[in-house]
């Protein structure tokens, strides 16, 4: 947070040629410094209690209910995200789960929220036994100074969740994309990277990046005075000899040029497959074939 | 004396020193160079857009004709701009004629708001052919921003959109003085503008050059070594970059940001190879030594060009 930011109005009248003008600017800058700490300490209870965050509640009551969530236990679920978004457009999240998934006890369901960004629920991702680990790193966009919430959902019935504060940058940095022209003409292209040795019954790690605008949907159009339509990724099954092994329900949230890391247990030989479905009921597909050593 | 007297203490002076500098600044005008026969730039200071006082960040000028002037863009703030509105006026009585925004960045396109003036008087804003689309993309961040950082209550009329679109080049006239308009493919940004005053040789090549400030990367890394590739190769007498001091030093001047660009483009490249993850990449990949705003820009850099080059084949 920038600590000048309640001298704002005061710093943009700076131009303003008149003593008394100054003189003026010197009292309310005084009368500021008065209220001064209380807004800072009201605006480090935000930044330090997600509990206390109206959407979240909101969304607590509508997703969870009344369940009981455990947080503040980084031992079982991790979340990273950078304290500061260096660019709002492209923030990179990370969550791990700290527990083998077992038939017996995995993670099955693994919410992604944004507290502040204009639709808050960014990705419900699905697990099964056969993805090995619950972790996904992803992008994401981040509008405004927000809460990220990593919520799992356990086979068991646990809910769990990890929570970081994002800040966002300034004002060069916005969440629209780079180039929009050169992001509609590749869109639909796909690509799977999995590095290192693929080996049987051992999680390997893959990436799935898709070429897509992910727009919004949320800019008017200066010349027609019409909304940009929303047209983005809305869904992602992976999976691997035939099996699921991921899927995510997501939203324009999720930055530009969706990439996912994700793990998966193959057996045997087989083909890891990803079908996307846009907002336009686009459908793309992808696959790679893949021969485990053992 | 306790914690939070300390705390209030501290705020106190900084208060006081923040106001005798606001009376100060009240008392001035925003300065300007006439750096070459009818050419004025004025410098913006070297901080992120947010943190300077009216946003006061980008090299600002304008180019006086027999007829009327051209501004080359108008400032991070609606104040910003309406102090360079009367540094127009305290140097000549020709009416500004064109507004011209050399791409979308904040600090260089907000104080558009200053020349909207009514009836015959109003000047034609002239932007990329992009420059809309990336505008109003960006327009509710900015407002949101202005509210924040400089309290500018939000109203949609601060956006002010171009009325002249280049898509490649275009000559204006400002009477018996043409300036060239050159739009760009994405480099900076999706919607970089160069101008070229035919009179002096003088280029205004907005944020495709930084001097000392730390370039920053918001459109494609590879595009814009492409870009400089042909911007290094024009005969000119000086250049006004976006930001930083003016250079007669040609293609020298440059120099410094073509390493960084290089090797930020090289970094990645390796950290991408190695499969590392964009986080990783921003964690490792070291800080350029020799630049302003490092801290604010160069994670950012490493971020956007990873999006970028991980897609090379």
């Amino acid at each position: 947070m920038n600590a000048l930011t309640p001298f704002g109005p005061l710093r943009a009248r700076a131009t303003v040629r008149s003593f008394s003008l100054a003189t003026a600017a010197l009292l309310l800058g005084l009368l500021l410094l008065a209220v001064l700490p209380r807004t800072v300490v009201a605006q480090g209870a935000n930044a330090e209690d997600p509990e206390a965050s109206p959407v979240w509640q909101q969304l607590r009551a509508s997703l969870f209910q009344q369940r009981p969530i455990a947080t503040g236990d980084d031992s079982q679920i991790g979340l990273e995200a950078p304290v500061r978004a260096e660019d709002a457009a492209i923030v990179p999240i990370s969550v791990s789960t700290r527990f083998e998934q077992t038939p017996e006890r995995h993670v099955r369901k693994l919410w992604l929220v944004i507290d502040n960004n204009p639709s808050p629920v960014g990705a419900v991702f699905t697990f099964t036994p056969d993805s090995g680990k619950a972790d996904i790193e992803t992008r994401v966009r981040v509008d405004a100074y927000t809460h990220v919430r990593a919520i799992a959902e356990l086979n068991t019935g646990e809910l769990m969740m990890s929570t970081r504060f994002v800040k966002a940058s300034g004002g060069c940095s916005a969440p629209p994309g780079k180039d929009q022209a050169a992001a509609m003409a590749t869109l639909g292209k796909m690509r799977f990277r999995v590095d290192g040795d693929v080996r049987a019954r051992q999680p390997v790690l893959a990436q799935l990046m898709i070429s897509h605008p992910n727009n919004s949907g949320l800019v008017m159009d200066q010349l027609t005075r019409h909304f940009t339509p929303a047209h983005f990724v809305r869904r992602i099954e992976v999976s691997y000899a035939g099996k699921p092994i991921l899927t995510a329900e997501v939203d324009f949230s999720i930055s530009e040029n969706p990439n996912f890391r994700f793990y998966f247990v193959p057996e045997g030989e087989g083909e890891l497959r990803a079908e996307v479905v846009d907002t336009n009921d686009l459908r793309f597909d992808t696959a790679v074939r893949l021969q485990p050593g053992s | 004396m306790g914690a939070r007297d300390g705390t209030y203490l501290r705020c106190l002076v900084a208060g006081v020193f923040l106001a005798s500098a606001l009376a100060q600044a009240a008392d001035s005008d925003l300065p300007m160079h006439e750096i070459a026969p009818g050419v004025f730039v004025h410098e913006g200071r070297h901080a992120p857009w947010g943190e300077a006082a009216n946003g006061d960040v980008a090299n600002l000028g304008f180019i006086v004709g027999e007829r009327c002037v051209a501004v080359i863009d108008s400032g991070g703030s609606p104040g910003l701009g309406e102090a360079l509105r009367r540094a127009v006026a305290q140097r000549t009585a020709r009416p500004v004629c064109y507004v011209i925004n050399t791409h979308v960045h904040p600090d260089h396109v907000l104080g558009n708001r200053a020349f909207e003036a009514n009836g015959a008087d109003r000047p034609q804003f002239v932007g990329h052919v992009r420059l809309t689309a990336a505008l109003t993309a960006r327009a509710p961040a900015y407002l949101a921003a202005l509210e924040r950082e400089f309290g500018v209550t939000r109203d949609a009329a601060l956006i002010v959109y171009p009325d002249l679109q280049v898509a490649d080049r275009l000559q204006l006239d400002l009477g018996n003085r043409t300036i060239e308009l050159r739009a760009w493919p994405t480099a900076h940004t999706d919607n970089d503008l160069t101008v070229f005053d035919t009179a002096t040789a003088t280029l205004f090549a907005g944020d495709l050059v930084f001097a000392a400030h730390l370039p920053v990367v918001d459109g494609k890394l590879l595009g814009w070594l492409e870009v400089l590739s042909v911007l290094e190769g024009l005969t000119v007498d000086r250049v006004v970059p976006g930001h930083g001091a003016i250079s007669a030093a040609w293609p020298a001047a440059v120099a410094p940001q073509r390493k960084y660009l290089e090797s930020l483009r090289d970094q990645v490249r390796a950290a991408i190879r190695a499969g590392r993850t964009i986080g990783e990449a921003v964690a490792s990949i070291p800080s350029p030594d020799n630049w302003l705003l490092v801290d604010e820009f160069h994670r950012r850099n490493v971020t956007a060009s990873f999006a970028e080059l991980e897609w090379e084949d």
